[in-house]
């Protein structure tokens, strides 16, 4: 196995996706948190709110981690996403990658988050002081 | 068919899931059409893509009367 999806209500465990990666052979294993912030522009969030198409999303999840390990030499990936209600500081998201090098385990990184934000079927709701928006929904 | 409706177009549908039946509706296009038209507002979004069978339809892919069809509005995971 050289790649671990996983979409759950329950909070990621950071530990559990770098362990997935490491190998003796890897130089690098590049860990990426994401972290639900108090802002966005001059708004003052206080949680957010992520829903999923869960059975595409993990497809979609697959799809990003199969296309990561073919376009990049690295050895394995680990993409873990949460849903549900979130408050600030909490864990979304973590990616995982380990590799021999770490030019192609940080580019495979930032391949999967930028490709997951646009292909799978997950969408957020902020909460903010006085209302609330779907992100990037409207122009 | 089944349609899902997932993050605002849940709110502006009404609910999560509605039953859509109309044998002219043979491509994803013309079942987007007549969702603009029964449901104005979706018109508004950034994006509004559609999934048949949980994979990312093109506008010209048919779709059959058993499909399940979803409304992905833009996406924000991350």
């Amino acid at each position: 196995m050289i790649k671990s999806i996983h979409l759950t209500e329950k909070p990621l465990d950071i530990t559990r996706c770098r362990e997935f990666v490491s190998h003796p052979k890897n130089g690098a294993e590049v860990l990426f948190v994401g972290t639900v912030r108090n802002h966005t522009d001059s708004k003052n969030v206080e949680k957010l709110l992520f829903e999923t198409y869960k059975p595409m999303a993990v497809k979609e999840m697959e799809k990003v981690a199969l296309t990561a390990l073919n376009k990049f030499e690295i050895a394995s990936i680990a993409i873990h996403h949460r849903y549900g209600e979130l408050n600030i500081g909490e864990i979304p998201v973590v990616i995982a990658v380990g590799s021999s090098h770490r030019k192609a385990a940080f580019d495979a990184c930032e391949f999967a988050i930028d490709t997951l934000k646009t292909t799978v079927p997950i969408w957020k709701k902020e909460f903010f002081t006085g209302g609330e928006v779907w992100v990037s929904a409207h122009p | 068919m089944k349609i899902l409706a997932f993050g605002i177009t849940k709110e502006y549908i009404g609910q999560s899931e509605i039953e859509l039946n109309d044998d002219s509706l043979s491509t994803v296009a013309h079942l987007k059409n007549r969702l603009i038209e029964l449901y104005p507002n979706l018109k508004s979004l950034n994006s509004l893509a559609i999934a048949v069978n949980e994979v990312y339809a093109a506008e010209e892919d048919k779709i059959e009367q058993n499909d399940v069809v979803a409304l992905i509005p833009p996406v924000s995971g991350g």
